[in-house]
């Protein structure tokens, strides 16, 4: 048997990747709906409440008052990201409890390559699950230039390669499916509500001054900004480097800490 | 083509100060059955993830039908079968997608991996089962599954940790008999063990104690006509 990986190869071991992925995805109905469920309610209730109290002047890239409805739909599309790439990450912790971890990376193939094939089969999950709330969304009012929707796919893509490698650099250092919680209360709340999904810099300007340097420096808000900036067809270069400059240092991260030879993996009595 | 499916050379191996393996040595010739016997906590597991590369060996050389697992990991990788101790099939999907996935794991295409699905589901003798849900088969077939996709890709030995822990008995003699007529159609296997019914005289034989190899060699050679525990408990210094 020759042992030399032809590009067939790599591109059967990537689709197998993605498949598994998307049938994982299929077969769990209810994280279908949990997904689509979480943005549309704080669309619906959280958006509608805001919309009376909170006073939006113009901000590029709009052009005009927008509802606060409109505002808030690219930061609620960078929220089901920033889920899906943590649910990624929960389920690559619960491989590696299971057992099913160990099947992945006992292929021929370089880690990065797996790696990379699971974070880029669970960015088309979740940019099927952002095109289908911008869909209910539109029925809201929220209504980008139609050209909008295709030139957010880019952006789509970057902000969730980037939230994915975070994920997956996270999943590196949980030890125990329990201690996942503490993901959620000390980097998807903070990372989230310390951004420009809900309010613009400058409404965080007035209240701290603090807050806002740490809303500027967060990469979510980036990502946030490029998906905005993308639905109206306009690129944002700031928020485009930040987001890729972070997608190079997690992705780059987390093959660290995975491969055999370095990184916690390595000093890991019990293995994957 | 070299003569050992896998040869292990004084392969150390640490968890801070923790010795779990001692300069372990050891081969497994080609075609045979070659147990790995030891109790729990002997280095098995540890042994097993250096081959599989879960771990990176950093002190002596392991080879995979040749292959330096070091420097060529994928050559190696591509010729070893795993079965791992804890349950690694998908359960919430079929055994047909399972085996689909690890084809594809190795490059694969679905079409060869059809083929090769009923081949091996028949070779396990699970042939009525590939649409099955993994949830749904019993361990016994759950482990007969996992021995199936170790094998999709046709490597050339198999490594099975402690692959009978949970079985009732009539499972156990089923995984171990199965194994048995697989080295006889040509592909190698190191069963790792701590139960000695496992084990017949023929077998290849390596004590593993404490993560220092204690004695290899023909399993009947190694006990001298002696019985296989009283062996084990002699070599172990437990006998007392």
């Amino acid at each position: 048997m020759s042992h030399a990986l032809t590009p067939r190869m790599w591109l059967t071991a990537f689709l197998g990747i993605a498949r598994r992925e998307t049938l994982r995805f299929v077969n769990q109905r209810g994280r279908f709906l949990a997904a689509l469920v979480r943005p549309l309610v704080w669309l619906f209730i959280f958006a509608a409440g805001f919309r009376a109290v909170l006073g939006l002047s113009i901000t590029p890239p709009y052009q005009t008052y927008v509802l606060y409805e409109v505002y808030v739909t690219p930061g609620l599309v960078a929220m089901i990201q920033l889920f899906n790439g943590m649910q990624s990450s929960l389920s690559m912790v619960y491989d590696r409890e299971t057992g099913a971890m160990r099947t992945l990376l006992v292929s021929p193939f370089p880690r990065w390559f797996l790696l990379g094939s699971k974070l880029v089969a669970g960015v088309i999950v979740s940019i099927i699950q952002v095109y289908t709330f911008l869909a209910i969304a539109w029925f809201w009012d929220v209504e980008p230039p139609p050209i909008g929707y295709l030139t957010v796919l880019p952006a789509l893509i970057l902000s969730g390669l980037m939230l994915g490698a975070m994920g997956l650099f996270l999943s590196s250092a949980i030890r125990q499916l329990e201690n996942f919680a503490g993901v959620m209360n000390f980097v998807i709340f903070p990372m989230f509500f310390a951004s420009t999904a809900l309010y613009p810099l400058w409404r965080m300007r007035e209240s701290s001054t603090l807050l806002h340097e740490i809303c500027a420096i967060n990469p979510f808000t980036h990502a946030v900004e490029l998906i905005r900036f993308a639905l109206y067809g306009q690129f944002d270069l700031l928020s485009f480097l930040v987001v890729t400059g972070c997608l190079i240092l997690f992705f780059g991260a987390a093959v660290f800490m995975y491969d055999p030879a370095k990184g916690l993996w390595a000093r890991r009595k019990g293995g994957a | 083509m070299p003569q050992d499916a896998l040869s292990i050379q004084n392969v150390s191996h640490n968890f801070g100060a923790f010795h779990a393996l001692k300069n372990v040595s050891l081969t497994v010739p080609r075609g045979s059955f070659t147990a790995l016997l030891g109790v729990n906590g002997a280095g098995k597991t540890t042994l097993f993830s250096l081959i599989t590369r879960l771990y990176d060996n950093t002190s002596g050389r392991i080879e995979v039908a040749g292959h330096d697992l070091r420097r060529e990991p994928g050559a190696a990788l591509a010729r070893l079968g795993v079965v791992f101790q804890s349950r690694s099939l998908d359960a919430d999907l079929t055994v047909a997608q399972n085996l689909d996935y690890h084809a594809a794991l190795h490059g694969i295409t679905r079409r060869e991996t059809r083929d090769r699905a009923t081949e091996v589901m028949a070779l396990v003798g699970l042939s009525d089962k590939l649409g099955v849900r993994v949830s749904a088969l019993s361990g016994g077939q759950q482990r007969r599954a996992e021995i199936a996709r170790a094998l999709i890709h046709r490597p050339e030995i198999l490594l099975l940790d402690e692959a009978t822990v949970g079985l009732d008995v009539k499972s156990r003699a089923e995984v171990v008999a199965l194994t048995r007529n697989l080295t006889r159609q040509g592909v190698s296997a190191l069963w790792a063990t701590h139960i000695m019914d496992e084990i017949r005289p023929e077998d290849g034989l390596v004590i593993l104690h404490k993560g220092q190899v204690l004695a290899s060699g023909r399993t009947d050679e190694v006990t001298k006509g002696d019985d296989l525990t009283r062996t084990f408990l002699r070599l172990t210094g437990e006998d007392a």
